[in-house]
């Protein structure tokens, strides 16, 4: 894989990666008596490790590969072991707290172990560690494609896909020791979010460089949905991270908002990580995959743009709605129901493009698994955001607000969308990527597909159960207008529905162990094959001028 | 691909598109699209014209129905509180047996009791009031303080070893850590308390236990061991225990001390909301005892 870089190209890698050894270095050094001396430690083991696989490379020939007749896969191969390999930890460790809350002793009475410290490294594992490395890689491989034009350069998207999977670890190891800003989806201190600026302005630049080379005239819906997601992310995580460093010594600080300013700009933040992160991009995925998958065109270009600014536009205002209830002021959370519920038309005008575009297709949603994992994913998706415009209204949140529901919301979009998307999306590309002739194993696709989805049912219904009793309890008045519950009966009364999530998440894990499996099998043990034209070429060509390079 | 084509299947056109293979169709968006926007913008801004809605620069609209939440939410408590009054009041003025004795009080008692008493308390006391190790049990009739209502509640309004001003102070000294006693005579007078409540030990330890007994402890504990409600010393001859009455669990009381911390409630509840759990316990405890 190194190989494929130039001699030029392996020398500023192994500078970039040198200059991340000295930042560990530094960090280790200067945070010595505190956690941030550790996290450098991180950093420098593993700019390190990046520069001797690349120093090991630097005298090997130049690549012969002709790059304007070529894509250039390999960070897409990368990314994708690295979204499954994350995906199988993650899910592996939301398991465990699922199983913490039915069974509070399995903390084992360890500080890192603990329910506070292992729950945001399973919300950052999967939304950044499992969404985050799939999202870059399906762009590298959509952004190249439907530009019909190779990345600009072979640093970059090596320095993106590397750089964000640092991030991914300081966020996640420093959970453990301790290390927080207590702001949900935004955990990470004040050095890692820098670090990820830097990361994701490459990103950007990376994107726009990509586009700017296309021979398309037009530029295909689902690099729009690309963009706003990083372009939105960008804007949402510096100004949410603003922050005072106490010490550059140390990995404490302290935000730049306080009171209900913080809270609104938390969730501000927080809702639109849910819409850019968790939508946007995703959708971005849905708009290539699925037409490519069902070789249907696209339902209405129309209902493309619709939906895209709908979507983009409402999310924007909807954060307030997190807020209901509380010291905000009360027209902010009317403004916040408002733009919630008029944001379900655009979404479910999504959800309905892409299960109109399956018109003509449905015997293939039938007997492939893969289609069916984007067919499932799209339904799964305009449910979450029907319950989610639902939740939105201010006296149905009075009783969502704080319960299970909310989690079965969320996991409804996360495991039924999100992860069902990206798992179909994942067995479309796996054989074009490494030019396989099919998946290792239907079968397992097969497997895969009913455990994924009959995990998630079981989650979300056990969740519904347990949010709308909690919910319904904590309301019950006695005859004498005091409450008839104490916390605690609501905790017993949830117990069966908590062993009922950690079962079903074990189902949808055991799913994500699958998968992770056949991608390998796949890659190691199925036939090559030179699948139809791959590379970029003229509109007007309809012969590849050479063969597929490897 | 830059002539529009008809897909065969819908016989909608195409965009004239094609993105590596993929292509898309120029349907108009349907009618039912359109429709549901409408609908629910004009829900939008049927809910601006009721509620608070826009900001203006120093406020905002204030909605026809001048709703606003904090009224709301003010008048709400104001109205649930004088709906409890009516029975609260007499609760708090009453003693424990009139209030038991009065069946329209004790519904309040038995509606209320249980959740105030799950919700603060059980943490620590335990869901049936029976304590554990470190909190004592609160329906066993074996008392710190003193089990009469009047003394209780104080317990719950200034709490014990509490931050409050009046709080009780209940501190046994860290015989051994401090250097008071050597290990051996705490060994000894372990064995002088445990024989206290029955537990059978060689004659001549316990005599040994026994002086150093009232040479350091009786004047907390009493002469005789049953403890003074005055000191929060609790009665070592009854046989219930609150960190346990075993060589061990006692040898540690004796060698580091013990000072259990009992919040105070008088911020954290009303007064009646005291009486509520004072009553309730006592009832459970009439009701064990039966
Ligand atoms: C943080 C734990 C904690 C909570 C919560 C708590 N207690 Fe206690 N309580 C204690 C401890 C510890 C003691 C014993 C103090 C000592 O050992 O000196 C105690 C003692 C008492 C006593 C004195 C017993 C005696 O023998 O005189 C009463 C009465 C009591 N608690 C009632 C309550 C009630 C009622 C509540 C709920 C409103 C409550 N406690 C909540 C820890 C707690
Ligand atoms: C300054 C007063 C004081 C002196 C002196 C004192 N105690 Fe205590 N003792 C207490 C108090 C107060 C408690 C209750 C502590 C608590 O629960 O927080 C207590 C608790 C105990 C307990 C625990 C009872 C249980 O239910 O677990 C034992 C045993 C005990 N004392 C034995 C002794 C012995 C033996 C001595 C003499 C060596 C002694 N005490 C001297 C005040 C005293
Ligand atoms: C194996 C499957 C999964 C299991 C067992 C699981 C379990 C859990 C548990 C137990 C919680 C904490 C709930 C609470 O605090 O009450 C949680 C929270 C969360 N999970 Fe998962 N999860 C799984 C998959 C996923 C996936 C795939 C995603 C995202 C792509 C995801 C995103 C989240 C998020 C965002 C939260 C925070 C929710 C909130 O704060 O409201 N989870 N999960
Ligand atoms: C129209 C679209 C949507 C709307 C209007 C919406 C609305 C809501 C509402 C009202 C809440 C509850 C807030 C609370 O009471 O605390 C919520 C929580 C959440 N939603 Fe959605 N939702 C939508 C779509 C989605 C999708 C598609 C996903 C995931 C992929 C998602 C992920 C989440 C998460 C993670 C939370 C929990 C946040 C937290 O408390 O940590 N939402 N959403």
């Amino acid at each position: 894989m190194m190989s494929n870089l130039t001699g030029a190209e392996r020398t500023s890698a192994m500078l970039i990666s040198g200059m991340g050894v000295v930042i560990g270095l530094t960090m280790a050094i200067v945070g010595r008596n505190d956690v941030m001396g550790a996290q450098g430690w991180i950093v420098l083991a593993f700019s390190a490790v990046v520069f001797f696989m690349v120093a090991n490379a630097l005298y090997h020939p130049e690549p012969t590969e002709d790059r304007t007749t070529s894509y250039y896969d390999d960070p897409t191969k990368v990314g994708i072991v690295l979204a499954l390999v994350w995906a199988v930890v993650a899910m592996g460790i939301g398991v465990w707290v699922a199983a913490q809350l039915a069974w509070p002793g399995l903390r084992f009475d360890a500080a890192w172990s603990s329910f506070g410290r292992i729950r945001p490294v399973h919300t950052s594992g999967v939304i950044f560690g499992f969404g985050g490395n799939a999202l870059i890689a399906t762009s590298y491989h959509i952004m190249q494609r439907t530009s019909r034009a190779r990345m600009p350069d072979q640093v970059t998207p090596w320095f993106v896909l590397l750089g964000f999977n640092l991030f991914c670890i300081i966020a996640a190891s420093g959970y453990l020791m301790g290390v927080t800003q207590s702001k949900e989806y935004a955990e990470p201190e004040w050095y890692a979010d820098i670090w990820l600026v830097v990361v994701w302005v490459a990103y950007f630049v990376l994107y726009i460089r990509t586009l700017a080379r296309r021979n398309e005239p037009h530029i295909y819906v689902a690099n729009w949905y690309y963009l706003a997601f990083i372009l939105v992310v960008a804007v949402l995580h510096i100004v949410n991270n603003l922050a005072i460093p106490a010490s550059l010594a140390g990995a404490k600080s302290y935000s730049a908002f306080s009171g209900v300013q913080d809270a609104m700009t938390q969730w501000w933040y927080g809702h639109n990580a849910v819409a850019f992160f968790l939508t946007s991009g995703f959708l971005g995925m849905l708009y290539y995959f699925l037409p490519k998958r069902a070789d249907r065109p696209i339902y209405s270009y129309r209902l493309s743009i619709l939906s895209f600014w709908g979507i983009t536009f409402f999310y924007i205002w909807a954060g307030s709605h997190h807020l209901h209830y509380t010291a905000l002021p009360h027209w902010v959370q009317t403004l916040g129901m408002t733009f919630s519920v008029m944001l379900l038309i655009p979404s479910w005008a999504s959800a309905g493009n892409a299960l109109m575009t399956l018109n003509g297709a449905w015997h293939k949603v039938r007997d492939d698994a893969t289609l069916r994992f984007m067919m499932v994913a799209a339904v799964f998706y305009g449910l979450s955001t029907f319950e989610g415009s639902f939740m939105a209204i201010r006296p149905v949140n009075a009783l969502s607000h704080y319960t299970d529901w909310t989690i079965g919301h969320v996991h409804a979009g996360a495991m039924g969308w999100v992860a069902l998307i990206t798992f179909g999306s994942i067995y479309a590309l796996t054989p074009v990527l490494w030019h396989r002739e099919r998946m290792y194993s239907a079968k397992a696709v097969e497997w895969h597909f009913w455990l994924a989805l009959a995990g998630t049912v079981i989650y979300v219904f056990a969740m519904w159960n347990s949010g709308i009793t909690q919910g319904l309890m904590w309301r019950t008045y006695t005859q004498s207008g005091t409450l008839r519950f104490s916390f605690t009966d609501t905790l017993i009364a949830m117990h069966p529905y908590y062993v009922a999530r950690a079962l079903g998440g074990l189902l949808f894990v055991t799913g994500a162990c699958i998968g992770f499996w056949n991608v390998i099998m796949t890659i190691r043990h199925v036939s090559k094959q030179n699948r139809e034209l791959d590379h970029p070429t003229s509109p007007k060509a309809t012969e590849p001028v050479l063969p597929v390079a490897e | 691909m830059s002539v529009k084509d008809r897909d065969p299947l819908t016989g909608h056109q195409t965009t004239g598109h094609e993105w590596n293979g993929i292509t898309e169709l120029n349907t108009r968006v349907p009618r039912v699209v359109w429709f549901f926007i409408l609908v629910t913008h004009l829900w939008a801004l049927a809910v601006w014209v009721l509620l608070p809605a826009w900001p203006l620069v120093t406020t905002s609209t204030k909605g026809i129905l001048g709703l606003d939440q904090r009224e709301e939410v003010a008048k709400k408590v104001v109205a649930a509180n004088s709906d409890r009054a009516v029975w609260g009041e007499r609760i708090k003025s009453l003693s424990a047996d009139e209030i038991l004795g009065d069946p329209e009080l004790f519904a309040r008692i038995s509606d209320t009791g249980p959740q105030l008493f799950g919700d603060n308390c059980a943490g620590c006391h335990g869901a049936q009031a029976t304590g554990g190790p470190g909190f004592p049990n609160l329906i066993d009739g074996a008392w710190l303080w003193g089990g009469d209502t009047d003394t209780v509640m104080e317990t719950l309004r200034v709490g014990i070893n509490a931050p409050h001003p009046d709080t009780r102070w209940a501190q046994m000294p860290a015989f051994g850590r401090d250097g008071l006693l050597p290990r051996n005579d705490i060994r000894m007078v372990v064995d002088y308390v445990q024989s206290l409540s029955g537990v059978k030990s060689p004659a001549d330890t316990i005599a040994a236990g026994a002086e150093i007994f009232a040479t350091n402890c009786t004047s907390c504990h009493g002469n005789d061991g049953t403890g003074n409600p005055d000191a929060g010393a609790p009665d070592l001859s009854d046989g219930f225990w609150i960190y346990g009455g075993d060589d061990e669990a006692m040898f540690r009381t004796i060698w580091g001390g013990r000072q259990g911390w009992m919040p105070a409630w008088e911020d954290r509840l009303t007064e009646t909301e005291r009486k509520i759990i004072t009553v309730y316990l006592q009832h459970v405890r009439q009701d064990t005892v039966k």
